[in-house]
């Protein structure tokens, strides 16, 4: 179980085998890669700035974590995050859900994104190819991700 | 103990509400009548420019107390650090 905030990006190998070569118990990994995209509305992105609150940001994806692991019973978890300039097609996020099955490490992956999106204190602001740059506007559909998990069964 | 009634507090600004107030943080004593919450983010707009500007929609600003979030109800009594920002957007 972990979380990491950082700057530089992420080896999404060597963190799957850090996850994984202590447990062969671990049955299922489930993995996900959140990206900047190079476009916004048709028009061309030149930088993704990540703002976030340092000490919240840590304390709240470890609350997230450990919410996962309660409902999913995973055997090793992992969330990382970028903040500061990124380009169109560099990494953001990275979760990893391992667990004995893989319907749990699915489920988990989904989970921990969901609640991230919704939850941790983290602020994206998008600068366009014409210069224009503009703080990113939350979605009500993430909203409603998240809050979906509040009346599923588990 | 005395009571004590001081309300001495770190204020924290992030993303646009930190270029809007032009402050990453503040630290200040809050009225005593300020309770809850909700109280604080009626009360920031009245403090003049460019608070009026930035908290002008406090329905659009999120809290947190000691870095959890909190509810316009919850009360900020013990809050060391109070942190003020618009709906989250990582991911």
């Amino acid at each position: 179980m972990a979380v990491r905030v950082s700057t530089s990006d992420f080896d999404i190998s060597a963190e799957m085998a850090r996850l994984t070569n202590a447990d062969t118990g671990v049955g299922g990994v489930a993995l996900f890669v959140g990206k900047v995209r190079d476009h916004k509305d048709g028009e061309a992105l030149t930088e993704l700035v990540l703002e976030h609150y340092p000490g919240m940001t840590e304390a709240e994806l470890e609350r997230i974590e450990a919410e996962a692991q309660r409902r999913f019973d995973l055997s090793a978890s992992l969330v990382v995050h970028r903040v500061g300039s990124l380009k169109p097609g560099d990494n953001i996020v990275l979760v990893i859900a391992c667990a004995s099955h893989r319907q749990n490490a699915f489920a988990a992956a989904e989970f921990l994104m969901d609640y991230l999106k919704t939850r941790a204190p983290f602020w994206k602001k998008e600068v366009l190819a014409s210069g224009e740059s503009h703080w990113v506007d939350a979605r009500e559909s993430d909203d409603e991700a998240a809050a979906a998990w509040q009346t599923a069964k588990r | 103990m005395t009571a004590v009634h001081d309300q001495t507090v770190v204020l924290r600004y992030f993303a646009w509400l930190r270029e809007k107030t032009g402050l990453n943080e503040e630290r200040l004593a809050l009225p005593a009548e300020i309770v809850t919450v909700g109280d604080l983010l009626n009360w920031q707009p009245t403090r003049g420019h460019p608070f009026d500007l930035a908290f002008a929609k406090p329905e659009a600003i999120r809290v947190a107390l000691d870095h959890a979030h909190a509810k316009p109800g919850a009360a900020i009594a013990g809050a060391r650090e109070i942190a003020f920002f618009p709906p989250v957007t990582g991911g």
